[in-house]
């Protein structure tokens, strides 16, 4: 930290010219705004109208370590030291946090909800850019006077005298806002629990309760010349088990029948699946085997 | 004939009374309570206890509720009785006292205690209360004993025993009003008693409203004494009344008037005295006959310091009495249900009352001289006619009764008693208190030349009248022919219901029995034993001027008229056959039997105004009130619903709106370079 | 070359962030947007701090960083939070806060 800071002071210094005398800076001074303030500008206007929500939350980021620079440059290397730090290291990796929580995607829609919000606001900025910008202009005839006596003792030693001596107070109150905020969080964040909470022993007894197949599904089947998971595999008796193919695919229909596969496998399943039809009526022809799957399975298809 | 009123006075002056009258021509001044005065709180609190058990403590005590209500008020009869015997024995100077009870609104600079006034006045109300409380209180026992509920009745009997007592003893206006507002509240508990069928309850309800609007006047009279002086007790009041400006007395006398007006059943309050007969007779004997509606002429007279100073509030007083007099005695003429009809005549009776209330201090003695007598011979009446509808089944149409005087003889000669009382009858009671007040009414007192003529011959008439609707009252009910059907024959009258007439029990019967000997002497014991010198220490003395016409001139035209009127009743109602159901009559009578339209007329110029009124506010509420607020919510959300397009729900939209403010602010900052 | 080039690029870069939250609809980009702003600034402070001679415009830059890791924290948890329900990142489906 004591090193950032005394880079700072070191990369203020040059640019740190004696503005009191001149009521002007530096040209290396003038030469890092005119470079900076144009990015910041585009940055904020990439906040203003990027869609995607990351962009502008990067744009902000442009901006405030643009703007620490401009600190540094400022005369106020501590200030542009927590700028870094504090801005754009913490609030806005919070700020990404959240983005990612609530969905990074969740971009706005094109449709304006309130009418003549658009223009308004366009309205607004403008006139409050021109009218700020005017009464900047209208009282900047100020003899700049220079912080090269108040930061005799460098500049964080001459902000903690101040926060410290002055401020003193304002510092606790902070101090408190900021417990206050983290409490608050909690709270706002806290989520009750109305249901009681299931464990794992809850669990197993309400599957074993529920009836269902307790033991593991069996796997798909392995043959000789297939060994994939869109085929059944044949249970003891024969007959092509359903409910070891991934239920996925059998719900899209991806499913191949043993028939694909092997010819005799098939036709032993098939006499069994006749001695079924019998009881049920004109079954399917045997040997024609089951239908073939609707889609033809590649190998890009992704399995999920 | 011609000098008995004169010997009598005489009489009355030379006895070695036990009443010496008041040295002083003014009145006694308040003495502290002492002795057995002290005891005089247990006068309220006997029944107000015995309510409040019989309340509190629910059916528990349905078996011997009654019972302890009725020695309640005997109770509060021994102590009152005790307190006028001290009374009598004690010096005039003596007679007005003053128990202090408590310490009741100490408010800075304004205090007032709780007391009790005994003097003659208030003692004659509480003899007056308690003894024929008490006997009313035994006869309600045998009459509601088929009621479920009649420990709930006798609660509410010892209440308005209590409050009555507490209004003719409190000793400021402030006090009285609670035992004013306790009366009411009792006569609307009793009226309504039957509350479970609606013209029952609304009776109850127009009692209670009526009521109300002369509270208003009490409460203003309240009012403007307190902020005149300060005060409310009797004793300050009255002796700063003479230094008031006559004005201020004037507005003062006639809100006492409005209030009493509202209790006592008088023009222009009177209507809800028809109606209070919906509850049980024994009420409308003790309430709304003997006593509480007598309470407004206890204010008047109460307040005689009050109207001293403000003769044209007296005028008015005078001039109520008179038309209700008049109003009540017509109204008595036509009514077919004989409560109502004793109601009217109660409205009358009271009318004569308030006359000579309004005749200044030489008729207070015999306003009360007549209340007593009067509360005697009505509650007895009224008693007679709960035993007739106990014996009916409950009927009140007097035109289904007739020949009752063979099937209930206690009944016929107590009521027949009554009769003879209220009609003026020498010697009975009625005698001697109203054709006093008819005598004080032709009495000059100084006034315009006017005034003793008119209410003269009101009174006069009113005489007339009164013997004539009674008469009616009491033939209709007692003799003629028999216009019911014993179910044994031929029937009468097609229309003549079927009834048993029986006489009642004699819990029922002895009450009636010591109100008619009432009836029969307590106006000449009263009047042989000074009562209107007994009364001194209150109002003070006065001397009567002599009346316009003669005095045996007046005894004997009197006279004369009630006998015409009863003459003229018993032609028609007892002579004659009375139909069975009530003929239409002439204008007068069908006026008569509509209260004289004084239901019409309230109706017209206050309830529909009033509800114009109310639904004109409420228009005016849901239009421009409620129009404004759910206007101004309809711009609010018609503007909400046009910046709710905005609230799209889209951060987007809500960052663009963000960013054009920044950009206005840019730009704000860019043209002024602040 | 004057030091106002780099604020006439940061307002610029800024400018471009904003139009991104303006237009987007993907809430981590909207969100880069917004770090991107944020960055910008960050240009301008440090560019200040020379102007003035003084750190502290260095040091507030400094608190930016810390602030915006912890919004980045929460942001991002969110996202994910809104995620997980919707399945959507879009911040137009977040549009529930409406009349």
């Amino acid at each position: 930290m004591s090193a950032s800071l005394a880079l700072g002071g070191v990369a203020a210094g040059p640019l740190v010219t004696a503005l009191a005398e001149t009521g002007s800076t530096s040209t290396a001074e003038a030469v890092l705004f005119w470079v900076l303030a144009p990015v910041m500008v585009l940055a904020a206007c990439g906040l203003l109208f990027s869609r995607r929500t990351v962009y502008a939350a990067m744009s902000v980021v442009v901006v405030m370590i643009c703007l620490a620079i401009l600190y540094v440059a400022q005369e106020a290397p501590f200030l542009g030291v927590v700028q870094v730090v504090v801005y754009t290291g913490a609030v806005m990796m919070l700020f990404l946090f959240v983005l990612m929580l609530v969905g990074v995607d969740a971009s706005d829609s094109l449709v304006e909800t309130i009418r003549g919000q658009r223009w308004l606001g366009a309205l607004m900025g403008i006139g409050l850019a021109v009218v700020l910008v005017s009464v900047v202009l209208n009282a900047a005839d100020l003899r700049p006077q220079g912080l090269a006596a108040a930061n005799a003792e460098t500049n964080p030693v001459g902000v903690a005298r101040v926060i410290f001596g002055d401020f003193v107070f304002n510092l606790q109150a902070v101090g408190i806002l900021l417990i206050t905020a983290a409490v608050g969080a909690i709270v706002l964040t806290h989520r009750e629990r109305i249901t009681r909470k299931v464990g794992q022993r809850e669990r197993a007894e309400a599957r074993i309760a529920a009836g269902g197949r307790l033991t593991p599904l069996p796997a798909p089947g392995v043959y000789a010349r297939s060994n994939a998971m869109d085929v059944p595999a044949l249970g003891p008796d024969g007959r092509p088990l359903d409910i070891s193919v991934p239920r996925v695919l059998r719900v899209r229909g991806q499913e191949r029948s043993v028939t694909e596969v092997h010819l005799d496998t098939s036709a032993a399943a098939a006499a069994t699946r006749h001695l079924e039809a019998a009881d049920e009526g004109p079954g399917p022809v045997p040997g024609s085997g089951s239908t073939p799957p609707q889609r033809a399975i590649t190998g890009e298809e992704p399995i999920r | 004939m011609t000098t008995l009123p004169a010997a009598l006075t005489t009489v009355s002056a030379a006895l070695p009374t036990a009443l010496p009258a008041a040295t002083a021509e003014g009145v006694v001044a308040a003495t502290a309570a002492s002795g057995v005065f002290e005891l005089a709180w247990l006068l309220v609190a006997l029944p107000l206890a015995s309510a409040a058990v019989l309340l509190l403590a629910g059916r528990r005590t349905d078996r011997w509720g009654h019972w302890l209500g009725v020695l309640a008020s005997a109770g509060s009869f021994l102590v009152g009785a005790v307190l006028l015997v001290t009374m009598l024995g004690a010096p005039a100077e003596q007679r007005v006292q003053d128990l202090h009870l408590f310490s009741w609104i100490p408010a800075g600079a304004f205090s007032l205690d709780a007391g009790l006034r005994l003097d003659p006045l208030s003692l004659t109300f509480v003899m007056l209360v308690t003894f024929v409380g008490t006997l009313i209180h035994v006869y309600s026992v045998a009459y509601m004993e088929h009621d479920h509920d009649r420990r709930r009745f006798f609660a509410y009997l010892n209440l308005f025993v209590a409050a009555m007592l507490l209004l003719v003893l409190a000793d400021s206006y402030l006090l009285l009003f609670v035992g004013w507002e306790g009366v009411g509240l009792a006569s609307y508990l009793l009226i309504g008693f039957w509350n479970h069928t609606l013209p029952n309850a609304v009776a109850a309800k127009k009692a209670f409203v009526a009521n109300r609007v002369g509270d208003v006047g009490m409460i203003i009279a309240i009012g403007l004494l307190f902020a005149t002086f300060g005060a409310t007790d009797f004793e300050t009041v009255f002796a700063a009344a003479g230094g008031a400006s006559e004005g201020l007395l004037t507005a003062t006398g006639l809100m006492l008037l409005l209030a009493a007006t509202g209790k006592s059943a008088q023009f222009p309050l009177q209507s809800w005295l028809g109606d209070a007969m919906a509850g049980p007779t024994p009420v409308s004997a003790l309430i709304h006959a003997a006593t509480m509606v007598t309470a407004g002429v206890y204010l008047v007279v109460r307040s005689g310091p009050i109207y001293a100073g403000a003769p044209t509030a007296l005028l008015v007083v005078a001039i109520i009495g008179a038309f209700t007099l008049l109003f009540g005695a017509i109204i008595g003429t036509a009514k077919d249900d004989i409560k109502k009809a004793l109601a009217a005549s109660t409205m009358s009776q009271i009318g004569y009352m308030m006359l000579a209330a309004g005749l200044g201090p030489i008729g207070y003695a015999f306003a009360i001289f007549h209340l007593v007598t009067h509360g005697f011979f009505k509650a007895g009446m009224f008693l007679g006619a709960g035993s007739v509808m106990h014996g009916m089944d409950d009927d009140v149409d007097m035109r289904r009764f007739g020949a009752l005087s063979t099937a209930m003889k206690a009944t016929w000669i107590t009521f027949g008693l009554g009769w003879l009382a209220i009609l003026g009858v020498p010697p009975f009671s009625g005698f001697w208190s109203k054709d006093k007040i008819i005598e004080s009414a032709f009495a000059t007192n100084g006034a315009e030349g006017w005034q003793p003529w008119v209410f003269g011959t009101v009174a006069l008439l009113g005489a007339g009248i009164t013997a004539f609707y009674m008469s009616r009252l009491f033939f209709m009910t007692f003799h003629g022919r028999r216009r019911w059907h014993d179910g044994h024959g031929a029937a009468p009258d097609p229309d003549a219901p079927v009834r048993h007439p029986h006489e009642s029990p004699g819990l029922m019967v002895w009450p009636m029995w010591i109100l008619a000997a009432g009836s029969v002497a307590l106006g000449g014991a009263l009047y042989f034993g000074g009562f209107e010198y007994w009364l001194e220490p209150v109002f003070g003395h006065t001397e009567h001027d002599d009346p316009v016409l003669p005095v045996p001139v007046l005894i004997a035209l009197t006279l004369l008229l009630v006998a015409a009127g009863a003459f003229l009743a018993w032609r028609q109602y007892a002579a004659a056959p009375v139909a069975v159901v009530a003929p239409r009559g002439s204008v007068l009578t069908r006026a008569a039997r509509r209260d004289l339209y004084q239901d019409d007329v309230n109706e017209a110029l206050l309830m529909r105004p009033g509800q114009y009124l109310t639904r004109s506010l409420v228009y005016g509420d849901r239009q421009v009130v409620d129009g404004a607020a759910t206007g101004l919510a309809r711009v609010v959300a018609g503007s909400g619903e046009l910046v709710r397009r905005v609230q799209t729900g889209f951060v987007r939209s809500y960052a663009t709106t963000m960013v054009l403010g920044v950009i206005v602010l840019a730009a704000v900052v860019l043209a002024f370079r602040i | 070359m004057n030091l106002v080039n780099y604020l006439v690029l940061s307002g610029v870069l800024f400018s471009i962030g904003a139009a991104t939250v303006l237009l987007r609809r993907n809430a981590i980009i909207v969100f880069l947007g917004i770090e991107m702003m944020l960055n910008s600034a960050n240009l301008a402070f440090v560019t200040f701090a020379r102007l003035h001679g003084d750190l502290t415009g260095q040091v507030v830059a400094f608190f930016v960083m810390v602030v915006a890791a912890a919004e980045v924290v929460i942001g991002l948890a969110i996202i994910v939070a809104i995620y997980r329900t919707r399945r959507s990142a879009s911040v137009d489906d977040v549009n529930l806060l409406k009349s």
